[in-house]
């Protein structure tokens, strides 16, 4: 064995962590005991245990990607002002415990002087849950980063006050593989074309059978071009999902031009009152603009303004349109309704009207 | 750092204004502000070849093959197509460590991650990505086992990436909710840490996710983004504190009672009642949480708590969207033998999907590829008719086993009466 060799050191699989060391001591103490919630002001809850003991949550949004000097910052601040007790949200919102009440406003303040943003609680727009883009993915359409800075500017009096009939959950994602998750309003990479084919490389790169296999539309063939083992695309029978670039990035899926953005509304992964929901398209061919994106931005708002106006109390965006219909949907948003809007994927038939059931 | 070697960013620069903090900021702090040149010089290089990115409109990143001795995933190679310009951020590996259950931290922990990570990575980091890793963004090869190294010392591993059971999550949950119906920590770490191996060393036809929220709010979107999603639920009575009912009421009014709760009730189970105290069939309640939500002051749930385990969510490739199926409508997670039991419910699972899915494929789309009665067989759970919305609607259907189908019902019936009666 070379020295090298021998100086590798065997990991330890530990696994995930316990995560009651880094919890608050109140929480430690009250774990499973919790009597109710509040929410004194956007941005902070009030939990109250059955013996009657408080923990206040204040939850800032951040950029998301932090830089350690973020990063200590806010940990600096969480010494200063809180307990130094933290924990991040599945948006990746940070949130601080502490137990003393009197801590609670020169904490907001510490955050906005350094200028976190403090809401995203209850009926707020929340922070955008997000993919990697430019910056890391090797499949990227678009730089979701990107569009949730510009989006959040837009955005940001939503997630900083209790506006909304219900809470709105954006997400966002770089492809149509959709990381970004489910959302009331989801903003993600269409791609609009067939890949483009790079036939010299595609022997040497692509394990050909698994390329094949992975097309949801058979419309993937293995032939010869130019006298090379490579692959060949039905272009009619293409949907233009980008499922074959991540075995292959030969097959270039994305293009500066014709990868779009699409919007897409009602996701929602909760039980309450309704059964979960996926999102549906509501809106595509949106230039994939940066770096401010603002066709898709004006997109959005004018899709939450509609919502805001008309929509009752707890109503999610997937309620309030299943109330109202959908015509009612596109007429109050002024999105205009296509050919493309009709699903003709497995199980289409289950999304047309069989019924006389038309509001008028 | 040297100024000439700073690559111009107007199209990043851009993202700098506005008021939401802006990432691209942090990024020019690492380049100009960072004692370690090293840091500075991947930040530059980083910066420049993003504003290409942005420039092109096109991604420059590509996969690869790195890890650390012992194990096949958890790291996310990346090797740049436009090395020769953008030479310093040629290696960005990202490390995907697995958070505690529940993602809780100190400050004092979180800052000796920072300090490991500015010895050998780019000083960026995401609380969390999608899967729900911390994601230590940027490293070289070398650098990756160093990294993991030193913080594999202090209590840190690997997450999954590629096809392998892949890093848990679970919701706040009985840390500080009043909702929650299980314990989500224990959970999550009683089934994910079952499986290390099979995070650590990619072997499975894909990925397979867990995910754990406390009760039917589901915060961790369990239901949608996992292949076995363990939600907390209870079976008797919901709490009513009427007291608390009649302040609601008194504060809100009427209307808004009937408006908000009553009338948004998916069952028809809630009545206001003349007194305005509240009256819950409780029998026809499916805990879907609204009423809950909007008074969680009043309505609590019930005592005796336990999960609903629902299989196969998953988002579009290659099928299309599913959501999970109701296999276990209820088990209750108080003993050791209980966990025993989830435990080895999930081991059947996976290795039924490592003996039948085909590559690719995920839970979901195996049952969807060969129906789930196969599935249920195959590990051994007895249909319910929870598992499903309505029964058969087709008449083309072979049942010529009617009679003892039927049979194993009734028995199966008369056990539970049987124990239920002690």
């Amino acid at each position: 064995m070379s020295s090298e060799k021998q100086k590798l050191r065997p990991p330890i699989e530990s696994g995930c962590p316990d995560g009651f060391q880094y919890m608050h001591p109140v929480m430690r103490k009250n774990f499973g005991q919790w009597a109710y919630h509040e929410h004194p002001r956007p941005g902070v809850l009030k939990h109250v245990a059955l013996n009657g003991d408080v923990i206040w949550t204040v939850k800032a949004g951040t950029q998301r990607i932090l830089d350690v000097f973020t990063l200590r910052t806010l940990c600096d601040i969480g010494e200063k002002y809180a307990d130094g007790y933290v924990r991040f949200t599945i948006r990746s919102n940070i949130e601080y415990m502490l137990s003393d009440a009197k801590k609670v406003e020169p904490l907001i303040k510490a955050l906005e002087d350094a200028g976190f943003v403090v809401g995203g609680t209850a009926n707020s727009v929340s922070m955008i849950s997000h993919t990697q883009g430019w910056l890391h993915c090797d499949i990227p359409g678009t730089d979701a980063s990107g569009v949730v800075k510009a989006l959040m500017d837009e955005l940001i009096d939503e997630f900083k006050n209790h506006n909304m009939p219900n809470r709105v959950h954006l997400t966002t994602s770089c492809c149509q593989i959709n990381c970004g998750g489910q959302g009331d309003i989801a903003i993600n990479v269409q791609h609009t074309k067939p890949p483009k084919i790079n036939h010299n490389l595609v022997a040497n790169v692509c394990e050909r059978p698994t390329v094949v296999a992975r097309c949801p539309v058979a419309a993937i063939r293995p032939a010869q071009v130019n006298g090379k083992p490579s692959l060949e695309v039905d272009e009619k029978k293409c949907i233009c999902c980008g499922a074959c670039y991540p075995p292959c990035p030969p097959m270039q899926i994305n293009d500066p031009e014709h990868t779009k953005l699409a919007i897409w509304v009602g996701g929602n992964h909760s039980n309450a009152r309704g059964k979960p929901t996926f999102q549906k398209l509501v809106a595509a061919g949106i230039p994939n603009n940066p770096p401010r994106w603002p066709e898709a931005t004006a997109i959005v708002k004018q899709i939450l303004k509609a919502y805001k106006e008309d929509a009752r109390d707890w109503e999610r965006i997937n309620d309030w349109i299943e109330r109202i219909g959908w015509p009612r949907f596109f007429e109050k948003t002024g999105l205009p309704f296509t050919k493309y809007h009709i699903d003709n994927w497995k199980g289409a038939r289950n999304s047309l009207n069989a019924s006389t059931h038309i509001r008028f | 750092m040297d100024q000439k070697k700073i690559y111009p960013t107007p199209m990043l620069d851009i993202l700098e204004e506005g008021p939401w903090p802006s990432f691209i900021s942090g990024f020019k702090r690492l380049r100009d502000k960072h004692p370690e040149k090293r840091i500075n010089e991947m930040a530059n290089s980083l910066l420049g070849q993003l504003e290409h990115s942005y420039e092109t409109r096109k991604g420059y990143w590509k996969g690869g093959t790195v890890s650390v001795f012992g194990y096949g995933g958890g790291i996310i190679p990346r090797f740049s197509e436009v090395g020769a310009a953008f030479p310093e951020s040629r290696e960005f590996h990202t490390l995907r460590v697995q958070p505690p259950a529940g993602n809780f931290y100190t400050t004092a922990m979180l800052k000796q991650m920072a300090d490991s990570w500015e010895k050998y990575g780019s000083g960026m980091v995401t609380f969390h990505g999608q899967t729900g890793n911390i994601m230590f963004i940027g490293t070289t090869t070398e650098n990756t086992q160093h990294f993991f190294d030193e913080i594999n010392e202090y209590g840190w591993d690997l997450g999954g990436a590629g096809p392998c059971v892949r890093t848990a999550m679970c919701c706040v949950g009985s840390a500080r909710c009043e909702q929650s119906c299980c314990n989500e920590h224990a959970i999550q770490r009683h089934l994910v840490n079952t499986f290390t191996d099979d995070v650590h060393r990619p072997a499975l036809p894909y990925k397979f996710k867990f995910k754990v929220s406390g009760c039917p709010n589901d915060c961790v979107n369990s239901i949608e983004r996992s292949d076995f999603a363990v939600i907390g639920t209870w079976r008797d009575e919901m709490k009513v504190d009427q007291n608390e009912v009649k302040a609601f009421v008194k504060k809100k009014g009427r209307q808004y009672v009937i408006d908000n709760i009553t009338t948004r009730c998916p069952t028809q189970a809630l009545t206001l009642k003349d007194d305005d105290t509240l009256a819950v069939d409780n029998k026809n309640c499916v805990r879907c949480m609204h009423c809950l939500n909007v008074m969680p002051k009043a309505l609590s749930p019930g005592d005796d708590k336990g999960v609903t385990i629902l299989i196969g969510g998953k988002r579009t490739l290659k099928i299309g969207d599913l959501m999970g199926t109701v296999i276990v409508p209820f088990m209750r997670l108080d003993t050791v033998e209980d966990y025993e039991k989830i435990v080895e419910m999930a081991q059947n699972t996976i290795d039924f999907f490592a003996e039948n899915a085909l590559e690719h494929e995920r839970t979901g789309e195996m049952i969807e590829r060969i129906g789930l009665v196969n599935f249920l067989e195959g590990i051994g759970i007895d249909v319910d008719p929870n598992m499903v919305s309505s029964p058969r609607q087709c008449s083309y259907v072979r049942t010529d086993g009617w009679d003892e189908e039927a049979e194993k019902w009734f028995q199966r019936k008369a056990e539970e009466k049987a124990a239920a009666a002690g």
